[in-house]
Order: C-alpha cells, then structure tokens, then sequence
C-alpha cells in the first residue's frame, strides 16, 4: 500500500470516488459497502482508525448545510423526533453526508500512504499543468518559511504592546498581512534569481522517476474495481426495485 | 596565469535610472580568492549580478574563462551559468526544492546532466561541505549553517569555474562561520567573495578589491588595504572593535 506509485494511487481513489458519487442515495447497503471496502484499504495500510478519525472532522464545515437540508428542502414531509422534515431534503442530506464521508476517508487514506513530495511526483505523472505541480511544490517548500515569518512578525506585534481585541485592530492585522505579502513577493523574485542562476529556463528538471509495473496497476486497481462492483449492483437493485 | 573572470568598462543603470557601477574593470585569475569589499550600496551586488547574466544593457563586457556573457546568445547564457557558481545570502532563497538531495541536483540536471553521473555529482558536492547525510533531509529542517553550506554545494555539484559568494559569513554563529571558512580554504576553486566581514576576508582571501561609488577604488593584497586607515575611512570601511590587521609573512 505504501509501496505503490502514486499515479496509481491518485488514479485508485479518483475512480473509487466516482463510484461513490454514481451510487443511487437510496441504496442504503451499498455505502456499507463501501465503508466496509475502505475499512479493509485501512487495515493493510495499518493506518490506525483514530488517525482517520480525527482528520474527518476537517469535512464539518462543508457538510453543514447538509444538516439545514432536511428543514429547507420541499416536497412531502416525514416526522422524525417529533420534528417535521422534508423527505427530499433527508434523502439530500444523507446523499451529501454519505458521498462525502467516503471520499474524505478515501483522500485521506491517500494522503497518509503517500508523502506529499512523491503525490506531487504522482500529480506531474498524470499530466497535470507543471505549471500547477510546480506552483504546488513551492507551497509546500515555502510554508513553513512565510508561517515563521509571520509568526515573527506576531511577536514583533506583541513586543511593543498590540494585542488583537476588537474588530478595529483588523486594521493593523490586514496591515501585517500586507506587508507579508510584499516580503512572499519579494522572496519569489530572489528564489526566481536564484533559479535562473544555476539554468532554470521554464522547465524542472525530472530528476525522480516513478513507474509502475503490471502487479502494481492490478494491486491499485483492486478497489476501484470492487467500487464499482458495488455501484452497478446498486444501480441493478434500484431498477428491479422501481 | 589563467584568467577566470575579466570585467571591462562595466556599467549599468537600473532602469528607474539610479546608475550603480560606472565601468568597472577587474581581472581575477584561475584559482584566486578575492574578497570584494565596499560600502553598502556601492553597487557590490549589482556587479554580482552582470557575472552570469542576470543583469544587462550597461555598456562593457564580462568574460568568464574567456566566454563573452552576451544574454542574447541563450546557449553561451547556460553555459556561463554553470561557469559562475552563485551563492545567494539567503539560503532559503538558494534551496527551493523539497529534499536537500533534489536541490543539489537542480542546477547539473538543467545543463543535461542524469543518472549516475548526476548521483555522482549530487554525493561529491555534498560531500565537500560535509554535508552528505543530510540528502534526504527537507532544507527547512537543517540550522542556518547547514543550509549555508548546502548552499554552497548546490553551485558545486556544477563544477564551476568561479564561486561567487554574497556574504558567506552573515548570520552565522562563530563556531558555523569558522567550519564554513574551512570548507571554503578546501574548495580548489577560483572565488570571489562579496562580504562586510573584514577578518574574514582577512583570513579567507590574499586579495581584495574595494568597490565604491559603482568603480573600484582599490585593488591590492588584503591586509594592505586593510592596514590603510585612509583608505578605509575614504570607503566607509571599518575594522570591527579590537581587531588588529596580522602583519603580512
């Protein structure tokens, strides 16, 4: 799981995704399913479920319009704990919950079993933009320096006497940030220098190769197929059952 | 005696129309170590900057190891990069990629090079600045010496004809900055130091020259500059507190 290359693996989840999404909402048994399939990717990968668990919780915002479906959404009504609720609107909000649920665990699953230097490696195979990867890569480079820089910043703040209280002091913050900004600037025409310096014409080098063998298509094809397995039989259900 | 770099005329205004050097002429020697000494905003970097191409449109020539720099002539352009070895004074400006061991390979990969002979390059550099287990490393987690030396292999693992440095010594504890100076004293390379360091050009280069006002104003052994209360004091330039020029052997 670890071992495999990281084209494949983008490629694994993406296509389990689509699976996902393409899956009637009422077949209930079918997410199960899928759970089920990404409680077994976890356990060969021995990512521990806490691990998961705790970065699930980054999805919250997003699905929280999902919760206010069932009360805004039209269409017949049900009671559920003495609440009247949209019918429609339930069904969306287990769509949404459900479907989004499973491709955050799945992108998260991704995430843990792939450095992120190699997953951009994965991204560039597949024929992204390098500009974009290239773009992705200095971000993950030149995090940690603008965060330090900020954090410096915070405490040059702090050292002479500010203290962020009210919505005024937003001034001096969007200050700050101002001024962060034009050192990033500045930082990005020195490291272009920099670059240019030792023959950089527009194009990075391919200095690591990431290629894949049959087994490790075939092991990485494993669970899109088994998704999609789920999918069709879904689909099949919810047809005889209509 | 083999010439390295050869500056005639050298002049340049920036475009907003402050002129910075107002035709410089220097010649440094295969194998030299010469320390570029001036005043802040005496032009030091700007100079730096014309010695692979970076910047142009003055009037004068540059040649390194006999090459013309001509930005107009992209292959000659590469091929004087990989000849100017520059080593910025921010390390974090100089190592942008994500593992130590990419960054090294950067700049040979650029000029073709794959393979073994890039991994071959990639180990010797690092191992000069004795700096070959940290490969694998990312350059945000290394100290502030390390990155500084692995700076400095970046521009190696290109073989360079001459090692410009901006300020080798700045922001280096004692300790790093003596390590960097022995690094540098093992280096069989040409080098041309840009520093406000007096002691360390002192120790580090026979040869000085004093940029001032966009010309060079003084060109001599080290320590005899150094020695020359007028001619410091003429150039801003100051030896810091207790410090005594050794005396020539």
């Amino acid at each position: 799981m670890h071992g495999l290359p990281p084209h494949c693996k983008i490629l694994a989840t993406l296509g389990f995704v689509l699976a996902v999404v393409a899956t009637p909402r009422e077949q209930i048994w079918a997410f199960a399913a899928y759970a089920l399939l990404l409680a077994g990717v976890a356990a060969c990968a021995r990512v521990p479920l806490g691990h998961v668990a705790k970065r699930v919780l980054i999805e919250v915002p997003f699905v929280g319009f999902a919760f206010l479906l069932p009360f805004l959404a039209t269409g017949p009504r049900v009671e559920v704990l003495g609440l009247e609720m949209s019918q429609n609107g339930l069904w969306g909000a287990w769509n949404i919950l459900a479907k989004g649920t499973l491709g955050v665990i799945a992108s998260i699953l991704l995430a843990t079993t792939t450095d992120p230097r190699v997953l951009l490696l994965g991204v560039e195979r597949l024929r992204v933009p390098p500009l974009l990867t290239q773009i992705a890569t200095f971000m993950f480079r030149y995090g940690d320096v603008v965060v330090e820089e900020m954090r410096r910043m915070k405490t040059a703040r702090a050292a002479r006497g500010f203290e962020a209280r009210d919505l005024r002091d937003a001034r001096i913050l969007a200050r700050s940030l101002g001024a962060l900004f034009l050192r990033c600037f500045e930082r990005g025409e020195r490291v272009h220098l920099a670059m240019l310096s030792r023959g950089y014409d527009g194009r990075m080098p391919v200095l690591l190769r990431a290629d894949a063998s049959g087994g490790q298509w075939a092991a990485s094809a494993i669970l899109p197929a088994a998704a999609a397995a789920v999918s069709l039989a879904a689909w099949m259900a919810q047809w005889t059952f209509l | 005696m083999d010439v390295s770099l050869e500056v005639s005329g050298l002049a340049y205004a920036y475009p907003d129309g402050t002129q910075a050097l107002f035709g410089v002429d220097a010649v440094i020697g295969k194998g030299e170590r010469v320390a570029l000494l001036g005043p802040n905003g005496a032009g030091k970097t700007t100079f730096v900057l014309h010695l692979n191409g970076i910047l142009h449109g003055g009037a004068g020539t540059v040649r390194v190891g006999g090459l013309p720099v001509d930005p107009r002539d992209k292959k000659a352009l590469k091929e004087i990069r990989r000849r100017v070895g520059l080593v910025f004074q921010d390390p974090d400006d100089q190592l942008f990629m994500p593992t130590v061991r990419e960054d090294v390979a950067f700049g040979p990969a650029n000029l073709g090079v794959r393979g073994a002979e890039l991994e071959r390059r990639v180990a010797a550099a690092l191992e000069r600045v004795g700096m070959a287990h940290v490969a694998d490393r990312a350059p945000q987690h290394l100290s502030f010496g390390q990155r500084r030396r692995v700076a400095v292999a970046t521009v190696l693992a290109m073989e360079p004809e001459i090692l410009v440095l901006d300020e080798p010594s700045s922001n280096l504890d004692p300790a790093s900055r003596r390590e960097l100076a022995e690094i540098l004293l093992s280096l069989d390379v040409t080098v041309l130091m840009v520093t406000h360091d007096l002691p360390y050009a002192a120790q580090l280069c026979p040869r000085a020259l004093i940029l001032s006002g966009g010309v060079i104003a003084a060109d001599g052994p080290t320590l005899g500059l150094l020695a020359d209360e007028e001619l410091m004091a003429a150039h801003r330039l100051e030896l810091p507190y207790g410090f005594v020029v050794p005396q020539p052997s």
